[in-house]
């Protein structure tokens, strides 16, 4: 089996895998970062968007074995130094989410789309997410939540990110 | 003593969500984020046929294969698990979970695969070789109902699931017929509208696909079960009974769930063999859905096909209402299959006094997945046939649609309103969100931008649409597993609370809403409220969340059972103040005799007394914890009025909406954010079936939309930016006031939209077109063709 070795969220980690297997399963089930769904076997819904090397890709799409050597960032590794991305807090203030589960992949694509095009028009934001399937929010939130995140603007080249329970701690005792 | 700092009332604010944390920084934990040492893998083999005989199946090679535990045919599951129940009192052939000679449906699975893990087990599913002697493909619903090309269930005759329920005036309860009121209405009439009307069928999609974990522990002799699903309490009933197993044996557990939109009420034949496989082994087991394994193995939506007539005076005032439905259930029955029609049937009378009805509802078997709730379920169907029905009666009287409407209504001073149908509305004031809604939209600026853009030549139309729903699901009358729901409210020793709910959330952020009722029903921070759910070992009981029911049951649950405890609470303070409980408030953390906060107790000191009570006031028992079940009295009946605006693109025929305006009155509302959201979704889902989604199936019996490459989920580019109103109009059925709103957004907005595309094409001669508005449909109109 061949060896790989990708740096995921700041942190480099070598495996040996079957080269069928999808990045989105070695991310899920080897490194156990459930963030990342799936959602389709078909490369449509975005469910599975992860940012390889700074740009959003289809994590269903490419075998783990092609993604050896570059740098992955999960949801999980969006946070920084224990504080939300605007993205993050975009989609919370502005209720861009219901069920979660396009959620992530909503995100990274956004971040993409940011990158890109910092003060998008609705428009572009609606084309920027459009390879990305919500179910239950007619998207009307989630241009909010991308409209408030261009507003504040992203962070400067985020440090390379790490984990942050303290993130998820403080932010699971607000509400408000 | 220090000011107390005031804590502003929740209910009717827009707080944000306590959900969102862990879903935004992908803590969350769904079904296929579990795993359990052990645990093994199922893959289901599934056919590849619409309908056939099992000639062979051969599992030799995949038995063989590395990291395969086993592989179990129909006939070998079917000697340790017994064929699966229904929920209505429908007759039902026989369903096994694994076919086990005949497969009736594309998705049909004829044989599991256990494995290491799930490459393995699809690889060994792969190797697995069935033979089949093809029978005739059922897929056209009325050649079905004269028994061609073959009849699916021996004991079913010209594939008659359900032969003919009548309802509406004239029919008694051992269902005798009398039509003298209808045919009088008919007869009297000035002008009748007839029209063949077809909703399409749908697949649901929730971006999550379904999962089920399993895990039997011999020697506890219980079984841990999660699944993907709305109902957790439903799941644990029914995994017991077909697992031989009592309930106390049985924990289910819905974790994060991705979506539902009524296709995860089903317990489905994955979770049956899940469970019993895992009985038989002693081991965890996990079985995930493909998304194309999904297209055909998770329940579809609507397929009803109904023959509308409409009888009128000239004057607008409608006599008579003669509706023929027919349904394709699919190949068998579900848990609420059956009655999922007749939720259309009850719903038919619309916003409108129609003094004389008959509808009838047949349903049929065909080769195709079985149908069952979808987010609206029956209703969306009522009021596509009344509303476009309404919509060809305006064109022929050369009247304003929202006109004729009107002179219709029920008015404000009859409710509550009995129905022909049966339905008893309890509260509305249909000309209230009607004028709303044409205010918010501007229709008279519309209508004169529409005759601006048609005298240029452009294809512009508008829409109008009025709806009424059936939510809040209902007096334990309407519901085989009863139709009340549960909530136990516990003060913990400390003063914080910990509330249960039997309404198990999939995205309607009841953990939200209801801490916000707590925290202003006992005067704390929300952030001392935790609300649980989705758990039967610690929501010890529940119905489920579906029908737009988890506020207007679950929620007054909850506030009963808070009541219950506020009261015990208040004779707690009422001994440490020496005062009298009824002269007590609980505001900003204390409970004072009122208007003396500063001399009160803190809620904590209450508490903590409530548990160590010394000494123990007479009459009462130590402890703060309640709980209680509400039954409504009866259903709500949200309504409202969605106003469409859509161009058709003259070279192409594409549709492209360019205004959706919304006023829904769901009664009392606790938090307008999250209402909006669910607005939002369901409009999503609505305009998705007007314009992109359709299944469909080839005449083979073949599911040739049984992917997202060929079936459309609506994107954020098909949508312009909803407008939003809103009245309010509180149901007397339960103390909250509110009505329910999950599904309000699937039902004004296809018939408005059609309405548009009718109007854009009225120079064509056009009165009616059928869903989806393909562009190639269009085009042809537009060329000269028929609709
Ligand atoms: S899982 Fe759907 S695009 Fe990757
Ligand atoms: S929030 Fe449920 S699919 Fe997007």
């Amino acid at each position: 089996m061949p060896q790989i070795s990708i740096t995921v969220n700041g942190k480099v980690r070598k495996a040996r895998v079957e080269p069928r297997l999808l990045l989105v399963h070695f991310l899920r089930e080897q490194l156990l970062l459930t963030g990342t769904h799936v959602g389709c076997d078909t490369s449509q819904c975005g469910a599975c968007t992860v940012l390889i090397d700074g740009r959003s890709a289809k994590s269903c799409t490419i075998f783990a074995v092609q993604a050896s050597g570059s740098k992955v960032t999960t949801i999980e590794g969006l946070a920084t130094d224990g504080a939300l991305h605007p993205l993050q807090e975009g989609f919370w203030e502005e209720h861009g989410l219901q069920c979660g589960y396009c959620t992530p992949g909503m995100i990274l694509s956004a971040v993409n789309l940011l990158k890109d095009t910092p003060r998008p028009t609705e428009r572009q934001i609606r084309e920027g997410i459009a390879g990305n399937f919500c179910r239950c929010t007619g998207y009307q939130h989630i241009v909010n939540a991308i409209q408030h995140a261009a507003k504040k603007g992203l962070p400067k080249r985020a440090k390379r990110a790490r984990r942050t329970p303290k993130a998820a701690a403080s932010a699971a005792t607000g509400g408000r | 003593m220090a000011a107390i700092p005031v804590l502003p009332k929740l209910v009717g604010e827009r707080v944000k969500r306590r959900e969102d944390p862990r879903l935004i920084q992908g803590r969350a934990t769904y079904v296929d984020d579990i795993t359990i040492a052990g645990m093994k893998h199922l893959v289901f083999k599934r056919s590849d046929i619409a309908h056939g005989r099992i000639r062979s199946i051969d599992t030799t090679a995949a038995e063989a294969m590395d990291g395969v535990d086993a592989v179990f045919t129909g006939a070998e599951i079917a000697e340790f698990l017994p064929p699966m129940p229904i929920g209505t009192p429908f007759p039902s052939p026989p369903h096994h979970s694994v076919a086990v000679d005949v497969v009736r449906y594309v998705g049909d699975p004829v044989a599991v695969v256990v494995a290491r893990d799930r490459y393995a087990a699809k690889d060994a599913a792969d190797a697995i070789v069935v033979e089949y002697d093809a029978l005739p493909a059922v897929v056209d619903l009325e050649r079905a109902m004269t028994g061609q090309p073959a009849v699916i269930h021996a004991d079913f005759p010209n594939n008659l699931a359900v032969a003919l329920v009548p309802g509406g005036t004239g029919v008694d309860g051992a269902m005798n017929v009398d039509d003298t009121a209808v045919d009088k209405a008919f007869a009297e009439a000035d002008v009748v509208i007839s029209q063949r009307m077809m909703n399409h069928r749908l697949v649901p999609n929730a971006i999550e696909p379904r999962g089920v974990v399993a895990h039997y522990e011999p020697g506890k002799e219980s079984m841990t079960i999660w699944s993907s699903t709305q109902n957790p309490h439903i799941l644990r009933s029914m995994i017991a009974a077909l697992n031989g197993l009592g309930q106390h044996q049985v924990r289910a557990i819905a974790p994060e769930v991705g979506g539902g939109f009524g296709s995860k009420i089903n317990i489905y034949g994955e979770d049956y063999v899940a469970s019993a496989i895992s009985k038989r082994l002693g081991e965890p087991v996990k079985w995930i859905e493909e998304r194309s394994e999904a297209f055909v193995a998770t329940t579809h939506g609507r397929d009803i096909l109904g023959y509308v007539e409409l009888a009128a005076k000239q004057d607008g005032t409608v006599l008579g209402l003669r509706l023929r439905l027919i349904a394709d259930i699919g190949a068998y029955n579900m848990l609420l299959t059956a009655a999922i029609p007749t939720l259309t049937m009850l719903m038919v009378s619309g916003t409108y006094r129609i003094p004389a009805i008959r509808a009838t509802i047949t349903e049929v078997f065909t080769n195709k997945t079985p149908t069952d709730a979808y987010r609206g379920a029956g209703r969306p169907e009522a009021t596509y046939f009344v509303e476009r029905a309404m919509d060809m009666l305006a064109s022929k009287l050369n009247m304003d649609p929202a006109e004729l409407r009107r002179r219709n209504f029920i008015q404000p001073a009859e409710f509550p309103f009995a129905t022909q149908m049966g339905a008893v509305y309890d509260s509305g004031d249909y000309d209230k969100a009607l004028t709303a809604a044409l205010k918010l939209a501007d229709w008279d600026r519309l209508k004169a931008e529409r005759d601006a853009a048609k005298a240029e030549g452009r294809l512009v139309g508008l829409g109008l649409a009025m709806y009424v729903e059936v939510c809040g699901l209902g007096p334990s009358s309407s519901l085989p597993t009863g139709g009340w729901e549960h909530s136990q409210v516990t003060i913990e020793r400390d003063g914080r609370i910990s509330a249960t709910t039997g309404a198990s959330p999939h995205g309607q952020g009841n953990e939200t809403t209801f801490a916000q009722m707590l925290a202003d029903q006992f005067g704390v921070p929300i952030e001392h409220v935790t609300i649980l759910h989705g758990d039967t070992g610690v929501v010890k009981q529940g119905i489920g969340t579906f029908g737009s029911r988890s506020q207007a049951v679950g929620g007054a649950a909850l506030h009963m059972a808070g009541g219950k405890v506020k009261t015990k609470m208040a004779r707690f303070a009422a001994a440490m103040l020496e005062a009298h409980e009824d002269d007590l408030v609980f505001e900003n953390g204390t409970i004072a005799v009122k208007g003396a906060p500063a001399s009160g107790k803190s809620f904590a000191d209450v508490a903590a007394f409530a548990y160590v009570p010394v000494p123990l006031p007479a009459g009462l028992e130590p402890g703060l914890s309640e709980e209680a079940f509400f039954e409504p009295s009866n259903n709500t009946y949200p309504f409202g009025c969605h106003i469409s605006m859509l161009e058709i693109d003259r070279e192409t025929g594409e549709p492209t909406l360019l205004k959706l305006v919304a006023v829904d009155d769901a009664g009392n509302l606790i938090n307008p954010m999250i209402v909006e959201g669910q607005i939002h979704g369901g409009l999503a889902q609505g305009i998705g079936q007007a314009m992109v989604e359709e299944a469909v199936y080839g005449d083979d019996g073949q599911l040739l939309t049984g992917s997202f490459m060929d079936y459309a989920i609506p994107r954020a580019t098909d949508f312009p930016r909803f407008e939003l109103g809103a009245t309010v109009t509180p149901t007397p059925v339960n103390p909250l006031g509110a009505k329910g709103v999950g599904e309000a957004g699937t039902l004004g907005s296809t018939p408005c939209i059609v309405a548009a595309a009718v109007d854009a094409l009225s120079g064509f001669g056009v009165t009616h077109i059928d869903m989806m508005l393909r562009p190639e449909k269009l085009w042809r109109i537009i060329q000269g063709g028929q609709s």
